[in-house]
């Protein structure tokens, strides 16, 4: 893509019938670091990769809980996408306020690609330079859903955003068939395999990474380091073997602990209230 | 014609008490289950409680629509809390946030006679009493509704500090066990649904300690 005179304003057509601004917008996705989803059923994972400026900074916050039943992981301009995940939980609050009930999924990802819609087509703003992966249950079932920039908005069953994306998406490619009927385990560590593929062969380590998970019966948060740690040292003790390839049933149900490897205690399982303060984000 | 006055009052009571007693580990919240309008029942069945958040209990008598408007206010004003400081609202805090709720309608107000208890920052119990327009104050024990004429007078002659002049009664919390505080509660109510019309059916007590919130249900006179 290559600078042109058309590419000034975002109300302003390319003759082919592009809108540039929009489109460098989505490039910005591009450049974050990785934020990959996937879905089952009952399930959906949230994972991104966190890659600190300097060893003295924090890493930026990149998975966000919008509610109870709905996270978001971005990937670009994260302020961009700070503000969208604070109008996320406005809209959510407002929606169990009027009708008592939890706000559908797929009405909060309509809402906010219309959001993103009106900054293309405004003279005096600019598209949100944020891609978001909204994962969520609802009554009728697990989602997960990619919103970006251009105010369009899609379904998927797994996807990937940010840069070297497209490994963690050839990943999955291969495995998404899996994804509906795969236990709650076997989910979180094919998110963290394609974690991995975006790594490049640099080690997956809990420092890294964060992993959220959202399910039926399992209110959304983050997974502690310690639990996140422990899964991975299983599958990389396990000699890297994909976890679908182990006995699909061995883990059906996804609340039985797979054996003695993961910590007593962790906050792997079951509602987010054992021991992590409830809004821990 | 002669001069017309409005007859249609926004505003309707559906009776019932409450009342709150602090401890030095705990705190105890309660408030009959019964829902009246003029001389009928509407319910013998409805809580007047709401836990707001982890140390944070609220019983309010009154309107029960403007209650309930009330409390949905603060649920997602806590929500919002959370996801601005990461952790829950004190109660403290939501004491402040309540009497600030009340007061932005100081001119169309909550129809809502409050008790808040819980735990504070120290994990003593503390309660938090109201009047409808946010007005509040700390204390040891309160008690609001149709029966807290009633019921205020006693806890006054079994809590309060006996010379106000000799030990401060800055100490805004009971020496009682936690079980003798309920069985207190219990008595109170016992002898305010003999009275009062509008106060009885059952009675729901939550107690708030270090390990969390415990509900208990008594039976009250059904007439």
């Amino acid at each position: 893509m290559f600078r042109n005179q058309y590419d000034t304003d975002v109300t302003t057509w390319s003759p082919a019938g592009r809108l540039f601004q929009v489109e460098y917008a989505m490039e910005a996705v591009k450049q974050g670091s990785a934020a990959i989803g996937l879905r089952s059923k009952t399930h959906v994972v949230l994972a991104s990769v966190n890659k600190a400026n300097s060893e003295l900074s924090s890493h930026q916050k990149k998975i966000f809980k919008v509610d109870d039943h709905i996270g978001v992981a971005i990937a670009g301009l994260t302020a961009d996408g700070r503000v969208l995940s604070r109008y996320m939980r406005s809209e959510c609050i407002n929606y169990s306020y009027s009708y008592e009930s939890k706000l559908p999924v797929g009405r909060l990802v309509v809402q906010l690609a219309d959001k993103a819609q009106v900054c293309t087509q405004r003279s005096w703003k600019r598209p949100y330079g944020v891609g978001l992966l909204v994962g969520g249950l609802d009554e009728s079932g697990a989602h997960l859903y990619y919103n970006c920039p251009s105010g369009n908005y899609f379904e998927y069953q797994a996807f990937a955003i940010g840069s070297r994306s497209q490994a963690a998406k050839t990943y999955m490619e291969r495995k998404f068939e899996t994804f509906a009927e795969s236990s709650r385990e076997n989910l979180i560590k094919d998110a963290l395999f394609a974690l991995r593929e975006t790594l490049q062969g640099e080690k997956l380590t809990s420092t890294i990474c964060t992993v959220a998970v959202v399910g039926i019966g399992e209110a959304f948060h983050i997974l502690d380091k310690e639990t996140v740690q422990a899964l991975i040292n299983e599958f990389e003790i396990a000699g890297e073997e994909a976890p679908a390839n182990e006995a699909a049933p061995e883990d059906q149900g996804g609340d039985a602990q797979p054996g003695g490897d993961v910590q007593p205690g962790a906050a792997d399982q079951g509602p987010a209230d054992e021991g992590v303060a409830p809004m821990d984000i | 014609m002669p001069i017309q006055q409005a007859n249609w009052s926004p505003y309707d009571n559906n009776g019932g008490t409450c009342v709150a007693i602090a401890g030095s580990d705990y705190c105890v919240i309660a408030a009959d289950t019964r829902m009246s309008t003029g001389y009928s029942i509407l319910t013998r069945d409805y809580s007047k409680i709401i836990q707001l958040a982890e140390k944070s209990v609220m019983a309010s008598s009154g309107f029960q629509a403007d209650v309930r408007a009330l409390q949905k206010v603060l649920e997602a004003r806590h929500l919002t809390y959370q996801h601005q400081h990461n952790k829950q609202m004190s109660c403290p805090a939501m004491a402040q946030l309540l009497s600030n709720t009340l007061y932005y309608k100081r001119f169309f107000p909550y129809y809502s006679f409050n008790v808040l208890g819980g735990l504070d920052n120290e994990g003593k119990g503390c309660v938090f009493t109201y009047d409808a327009v946010g007005s509040y104050e700390r204390v040891g024990y309160s008690s609001q509704g149709s029966g807290s004429t009633l019921i205020m007078p006693f806890l006054d002659n079994q809590l309060k500090s006996p010379s106000p002049l000799l030990l401060p009664a800055k100490d805004a919390v009971t020496p009682l066990s936690e079980s003798e505080a309920v069985d207190l509660v219990k008595t109170c109510f016992a002898s305010a649904t003999e009275r009062d019309i509008y106060t009885g059916d059952k009675l729901e007590i939550l107690v708030l300690n270090a390990t969390g919130v415990h509900r208990e249900y008594m039976e009250l006179r059904k007439d």
